[in-house]
Order: C-alpha cells, then sequence, then structure tokens
C-alpha cells in the first residue's frame, strides 16, 4: 500500500529546520520564564552616563522567542507553497497538496485582506480591526473557515459519505484507486471515509448552525435585556430570575433531557420556538416603531415588510408549515438549533441588562428623557448603539461557544443524524479507536479548536480596538 | 449581612424547586413513560397495556401530584388490582400497606430505585460521587495553582513578551472544550501508533506499560496511579487553566496600575515583594468568585471526560441514566448537579463580601 509523505520532496530539508526552530523556541521560553525568576529580566535603564546598559539576559530570551517561532512559522508557510507549486501530490506531500485542494479559499482570503487593509480607514471597527496583529490572524482564521464552508463542494476530494473498501482506519496520505482523487489525504474512518472531505463538509455543518443561533440569541437577550435593565423593578426581578434558573442548569442535562427523539414527539421543541422565534420580530417592529411613529406612512411601510417576511420565516421555521415551502427546519435540526438559542440567550440578556444599567447613567440618556423621547426609542436608538463595542465583542465570543456547544452535542450523539460529517460527531466517531487509530478523531478537533481560537483572538482584537475609542 | 444570606438562600430554595421540577417535568414525559413501560414490562406490550402499566405503576395522574410524591409531600401512591394485591410507591409488593410510612420521598431520604444498575440509586450515585470527588479533587489541585501563577505572572508586567506568550496560551486553552483536548492528548501522549510515546519506547524509557499515559481511567476506579489518572485530570484542567488565569491575568494589572503600588515601588521596595506583599493579597479576591463559579462547568467537563476516559463516576451515571431512560437516577443526577451549583453561587457571592472590604452590607 503506498502512502504520500506528510511535506513532500522539499520535507527532508525544511523538516529539520522545522523541528530545530521548535525545539529553539521550547527553549528559549523556558530560558525566558527562569530569567523572570532569577530577576535577570529588568528593563533597560540608560547607565549613570547615559550609555545605554547591556541587553539583559531576558531580552535575549525575547528576541530568541521571536526568532525561532518566525522561523518555525516560516518552514510551515514555505512547505505549503512549496506544496502548491509541485505537480503532483506525491511531491506535494500531505500538507502540499492539502493547501492545494484549498485554493479558492486562499484565493478568497487574499481578496478579503487586500480590499480590507485597502479601505480601511471608511470602515469603521471592522477596518480598525487591521490595525491589531491578534485580531488579524483571528479574522484570517475564522475567513478560512467561512471560506471553506463556502466552497466546500470544490475543495473535497471526494463524497464525505462514500465508503470505499480496503481503506478502513488507513492512516493520512493512504492511496485510494477508487477514489477520484486518488488518495485520502486525510486517511479514511472506521467506516472507510474520507477524513479530509468530512472535515472540510463539518466546516458547513457547524457554520450553518453556531452563527445563525448566536443571533437569535442575541435578539432574544437584547429585547429581554433592555426593558429589565432599563425600567428595573419587577419586571427586572421575574425575567433575571428565569435566566438564573436556566443559567444554574447543567447545560449537559439540559442537552440531555431537551434533545431527544422522544421530545419530538411532545411537541416542546416547537413551543420553544414559537416563543423563542418570536422575539427576533419583536425587536425588529420595535426598533421601526419607536423610530418612525411620527411618520406613520414610512412606519406602516417598515413595520409591514419586517411582519411579511418575518412571520413568512416564522410559520417556515417553527411550525413547518410555510406556504411556500422556501422556509423549513429539519425537525432534529429545530431540535438543536433551539436548545442552542435558549442555552445562550440568559448569558446574553445578563450581559445587555448590565451594559444598559450602566449607560442609562449617562447624561445623554438624561438628555433625550428631557426631550420627551419614548423609553423604546431610549433604549433602541440611545442606549444600543452604545453597547455595541462590547456586544460585538461577546458576539464573537459566543458563536465560539456555541460551536464548542455544537460539538458536545455530537460527542454525545445528540441531535444529529448518524453519518453527519459535523465535527462532534466525528470526534464521537473517532475515539472509540483512538488508541489504535488517532487520526480520524484528531483531523476534526483541531478543526474545531482552530476555529474556536480564531473566534476568540477576534474578539480579544476588537475589544483592543473598541477600547481606544 | 444576616439577611442577605437568607434572602440568598431563600432564592435559592425556590431555584432548587423550580430545576428539579423542571427536570421531573421533562423526565415523566408520556413518550418517556411509555418508554420505560416497555422496557420494564414487556417490548410487545399492546398500547392499552402500555397504559395500563403507567395508571398501576403511579406515573398517571396529574405531573405536579407525582412530583409531591418524589419530594415526599404529598402521599405515595397505592394501586389495588382486581385480585385484591396492593401495591404502592412506599412499600414492596407484599408487603403490609398498613404498616408502610404514608410519605415516602427525596425528604425522607428515598430515592427510589435505578432501573439501570438494579439497585438503590441513594447507594449506586453515593459511590460514584465519591469517584467523581476524587477526580475533582485532583483536577482543583492542578487547576487553581497553575491558573493562578501563570496569570500572576503574566499580569505582572501587562504586555511584556511572557505577558504575551501566556495570554496566548490562555486563550488557545480556552478555545479547547474537553472533547478535543483529550482526544489531541490520548494522540500525543497516551498511544503507541502516534505522538511522543513510541520515540519514548524505542529508547527503552516506557518499560513495561508502552505508553506515556494510559487513555482509559477505568482502572483509576480501583487504584489511582499517575499512569492512569494524569490525562483525565489534565483534559479538565486544561480548559479551566485559560479561564482563570484570564481572570487573574486582568485583576493582576489593574491592582498593578494602583497607587499604591506606584507609592511601594518610589519607595524603594524591591519588585519582588511589591507584587508579593502588596498587589497579590488584593488581586487574588476576584479569581476566587471566578474559581468557585467554575464548578458548574467543571461539571460539564466531568461529565465529558468521564466518557472519555470511561471512568465510572458521577458523569458517566448521568450520561447512562439519560441514556438508558433510568427516570430516578436521572432525577437524582440532576439533585446532586443543582445543589452542587446553587451552593457554589452562595459561596462565591457570601465569600466575595467577606474578602472584598470595600463592600459593606448592612
Amino acid at each position: 500500500m503506498d502512502f504520500l509523505t506528510w511535506t513532500g520532496s522539499v520535507g527532508t530539508v525544511l523538516l529539520p529546520v522545522f523541528q530545530i526552530a521548535l525545539l529553539a523556541l521550547a527553549l528559549s521560553l523556558l530560558a525566558k520564564l527562569l530569567f523572570v525568576f532569577a530577576g535577570l529580566d529588568a528593563p533597560q535603564l540608560p547607565g549613570p552616563d547615559g550609555a545605554a546598559a547591556a541587553r539583559s539576559p531576558g531580552h535575549f530570551a525575547s528576541l530568541a522567542i521571536r526568532f525561532s517561532f518566525l522561523a518555525a512559522l516560516a518552514a510551515i508557510v514555505f512547505t505549503l507553497a512549496a506544496g502548491a507549486v509541485m505537480p503532483s501530490p506525491v511531491e506535494a506531500g500531505i500538507l502540499g497538496a492539502m493547501a492545494v485542494r484549498f485554493w479558492p479559499v486562499w484565493l478568497a482570503l487574499a481578496a478579503t485582506f487586500v480590499l480590507s487593509i485597502r479601505f480601511r480607514r471608511k470602515l469603521g471597527l471592522y477596518g480598525k480591526l487591521f490595525d491589531s496583529t491578534v485580531g488579524m490572524i483571528g479574522f484570517a482564521i475564522v475567513m478560512f473557515w467561512v471560506f471553506t464552508a463556502i466552497f466546500a463542494d470544490v475543495i473535497i476530494t471526494q463524497d464525505p459519505f462514500i465508503q470505499l473498501s480496503g481503506l478502513k482506519n488507513k492512516a493520512p496520505g493512504v492511496l485510494a484507486p477508487d477514489s477520484p482523487y486518488g488518495w485520502y489525504l486525510l486517511g479514511g474512518d472506521h467506516l472507510a471515509r474520507d477524513v479530509f472531505s468530512r472535515m472540510v463538509m463539518g466546516a458547513r455543518e457547524v457554520l450553518k448552525i453556531a452563527p445563525a443561533a448566536t443571533l437569535f440569541a442575541f435578539m432574544v437577550g437584547i429585547t429581554l435585556g433592555l426593558p429589565a435593565g432599563y425600567f428595573g423593578g419587577k419586571l427586572d426581578t421575574f425575567i433575571s430570575f428565569l435566566a438564573n434558573l436556566v443559567l444554574a442548569f447543567p447545560v449537559i442535562l439540559l442537552f440531555y433531557l431537551l434533545v431527544t427523539p422522544e421530545i419530538r414527539d411532545t411537541g416542546i421543541p416547537i413551543i420553544l420556538a414559537a416563543l423563542l422565534f418570536i422575539f427576533p420580530i419583536i425587536f425588529l417592529c420595535t426598533l421601526w416603531n419607536s423610530r418612525y411613529y411620527t411618520n406613520p406612512p414610512r412606519r406602516n411601510l417598515y413595520v409591514g415588510i419586517t411582519l411579511l417576511i418575518g412571520l413568512w420565516a416564522y410559520s417556515g421555521l417553527a411550525f413547518n408549515m410555510d406556504p411556500l415551502g422556501i422556509w423549513s427546519m429539519q425537525p432534529n435540526m429545530l431540535n438543536v438549533f433551539v436548545s442552542v438559542v435558549f442555552v445562550n440567550s440568559p448569558g446574553v440578556f445578563r450581559i445587555v441588562r448590565g451594559l444598559v444599567m450602566d449607560i442609562k447613567a449617562r447624561d445623554y440618556v438624561a438628555a433625550g428623557q428631557t426631550r420627551g423621547e419614548g423609553p423604546w426609542y431610549i433604549m433602541l436608538w440611545e442606549i444600543l448603539p452604545n453597547a455595541r463595542g462590547p456586544l460585538i465583542v461577546d458576539f464573537c465570543l459566543r458563536i465560539g461557544y456555541t460551536t464548542i456547544l455544537l460539538g458536545t452535542l455530537g460527542f454525545f450523539g445528540l441531535g444529529v443524524s448518524p453519518d453527519s460529517p459535523d465535527w462532534g460527531s466525528t470526534i464521537d466517531d473517532g475515539r472509540k479507536l483512538l488508541n489504535l487509530f488517532p487520526h480520524p478523531a484528531l483531523a476534526p478537533a483541531l478543526a474545531l479548536m482552530s476555529l474556536v481560537l480564531g473566534l476568540n483572538l477576534l474578539a480579544d482584537g476588537l475589544r483592543e480596538e473598541s477600547l481606544k475609542d | 449581612m444576616g439577611l442577605f444570606v437568607l434572602r440568598r438562600l431563600g432564592v435559592m430554595l425556590l431555584t432548587a424547586l423550580a430545576l428539579t421540577f423542571v427536570v421531573f417535568y421533562l423526565t415523566n414525559l408520556q413518550p418517556n413513560l411509555e418508554k420505560l413501560a416497555r422496557t420494564e414490562g414487556s417490548v410487545r406490550m399492546t398500547d392499552e397495556a402500555v397504559q395500563a402499566w403507567i395508571e398501576q405503576n403511579g406515573h398517571s395522574g396529574s405531573v405536579f401530584a407525582r412530583y409531591g410524591q418524589w419530594l415526599g409531600v404529598v402521599p405515595g401512591w397505592t394501586y389495588t388490582d382486581e385480585k385484591g394485591d396492593t401495591r404502592g410507591r412506599c412499600f414492596a409488593i407484599g408487603q403490609d400497606p398498613a404498616t408502610a410510612p404514608r410519605f415516602c420521598g427525596l425528604f425522607q431520604g428515598n430515592w427510589g430505585f435505578s432501573t439501570f444498575f438494579k439497585k438503590p440509586v441513594a447507594a449506586s450515585l453515593g459511590e460514584k460521587l465519591a469517584a467523581t470527588g476524587w477526580l475533582m479533587l485532583a483536577v482543583m489541585l492542578v487547576m487553581v495553582p497553575t491558573s493562578l501563577f501563570l496569570g500572576v505572572l503574566s499580569g505582572m508586567r501587562e504586555g511584556s513578551v511572557i505577558d504575551r506568550t501566556l495570554s496566548t496560551f490562555s486563550i488557545a486553552s480556552t478555545a479547547t472544550p474537553e472533547y478535543v483536548s483529550g482526544v489531541i492528548l490520548v494522540a500525543l501522549l497516551a498511544t503507541a501508533a502516534t505522538g511522543i510515546s513510541p520515540i519514548l519506547a524505542d529508547y527503552g524509557l516506557l518499560e513495561p506499560n508502552k505508553t506515556l499515559f494510559l487513555a482509559s481511567a477505568t482502572s483509576a476506579m480501583d487504584d489511582i496511579t499517575f499512569w492512569n489518572f494524569t490525562l483525565p485530570v489534565m483534559t479538565i484542567a486544561l480548559y479551566g487553566i485559560g479561564y482563570i488565569a484570564r481572570m487573574t491575568r486582568a485583576s493582576m494589572t489593574e491592582v498593578m496600575t494602583q497607587q499604591y503600588i506606584r507609592t511601594a515601588r518610589l519607595k524603594g521596595v524591591p519588585f519582588r515583594t511589591v507584587v508579593m506583599r502588596h498587589a497579590l493579597r488584593n488581586a487574588l479576591i476576584a479569581p476566587f468568585t471566578v474559581i468557585m463559579l467554575q464548578f458548574p462547568w467543571l461539571l460539564n467537563g466531568v461529565v465529558i471526560v468521564e466518557s472519555l476516559f470511561n471512568y465510572k463516576g458521577f458523569g458517566w451515571t448521568l450520561v447512562q441514566a439519560a441514556s438508558n431512560n433510568d427516570i430516578p437516577l436521572l432525577l437524582a443526577c440532576s439533585v446532586v448537579a443543582v445543589v452542587v451549583v446553587l451552593l457554589t453561587q452562595l459561596i462565591s457571592d457570601i465569600g466575595y463580601v467577606f474578602l472584598n472590604p470595600r463592600i459593606r452590607l448592612a
């Protein structure tokens, strides 16, 4: 049986370079730590005669960390780039061949970055993101997976559900004569399917649900958090009690109770969906009404359009009764979606409530009240825009958290079809033979980790940049 | 202070009741009861037989009454069939109903009978909880010192290389849920196929085990060793370390910008002493709350890790109870979980007031 090597023909040179760089990185990190404890890391101060002092050992360690990190990074990039120009997977190696498969993603990423950096001064907070290295790295990782999800059909090397005989649990880079591509780049799983293609398709599964569920959770949290924080009193006490109730539930227990085939028979997911999906409509209607109620024709137009599209989608998504059949959701998908929204909304509620309580003491809110602005106008058009910074940061973090939750659901086999390529259930499939064949579980695990890491870094960058205002 | 604690206790009790009722309602849905009837009775029962079974075993009637029975504030059900045999919640078949107590629920110490383990819930849950207790203890012993240490170290000098390196590590560790870090750790350390175990085994360093660590913690139930317990503990701890370290760092950087730190520095106190004497004490108040509020998440971690490493503790029991439709066991698990969550919330609130002299409650 033929196998590809990881790095192809350039690997003979680059692999030792990479190993040395990694070793140097580890050593310099350790040295830096030791120097900090030994007190050899003092900041540089000019001597009494004004001459610059000798550099401290800690400083040299910092330089070593930086250069070894860059060397390791350069080795990886060079391997990928070299792989991309090699004629066949054999010379390119697994890494190089994968880099080639992702070509639409690289193109899209390059276009996004060139355009964004070119016009970053005109793009508000999004443009400022490109001033922070951490934020840019995070954004790049997130967009990598977003584009992977979009172009998944082009990237995969074969249908993720097809099983080819003889390739069960085979190691990465195995020859697959029956596959249209000819190789299983990341090996075969326990049912002899292509791990690489399943990982790529899994990105689509995850990114189909996580951002949308987070958005719905934000709609629910904002619609309830604004009045709770602004009016306070009994309303606040009541909603806060309910929110704390959901937050006190261990998430896994809630999932085991809410995401089961039996519960679909009782209609509880549909009731929950009916309850949760109405919030975006309420939110948008209040938003337009509070802004334009002095201008009835315009108000009627906006509210009318919102109601028309909103209720149309609502009937399809919550009750699966869309007369035109465009909006619909599979019962198990609805179940998963609703549970994730339900788990996330109380967290959003708490954040919004806290922000509103902080902002409502500001002078511009008092000015609005003096002008005779209505409470909903103040909440939605004065307070909410001023709370957007922390909310956007939390949105990024929460998509990551939702991704983790979806993975947890998949890991316990809740609410997903058995052969679904989503990352959680692929990890679950792979873990049974983890001791002998770690690769089928490792690929989706690393993918999930990198996506969440990207989202966290993005949130970090956004927080840094929004604090600079 | 007393009033504050009392009010908190009241809300806590109300929350516990509401939560257990929700769990009770969701576990006692009609489809679940029908499934129970078919597993306890026979798989080929007709729909009428299923209904009759549900009625004869006290699962019919209002959900509030059944919840009351389970709690022990409503008299237990009894059912007399046409042959004159009586059975009920509070006595075994054949026992004289007259001698049995009227109430037998949670308050009377009756947790029910587990249909999965085929023994009383209290007994089986007790030993599982002890197993999880060891796991939690080990996790805490690893997680708390490490994360505080890393947090203080990176918050000490904001923006330094050490700070940025450790912050990246913390972000990476919070981005790695347990089912991912578990898989990575196993692949790296505990298989003979990949990672560093085969390399070390080549040098003959790993006799007779072949791997650095064991990828299953089942044997740790009887005998905890470094070899079989490290991976589950590290997997849970890793996720928490990043989070607590970030919180500690935030608190530490805030303290380091305070006036009294500058005063101490200008006075000529060495940097190390400033950190140890002046800053640390104030910087560790906020992480205390965070560590306490980490418990609910640890519970999640325990469930995932115990299933991943096949360690038969509380989390494993919860999964078995839920997937085998074992209603009394699942209810007991949720009671434990809810109590743990609420207690840690209470401790974190009260502890915060005690630790932080700036907060005074009348």
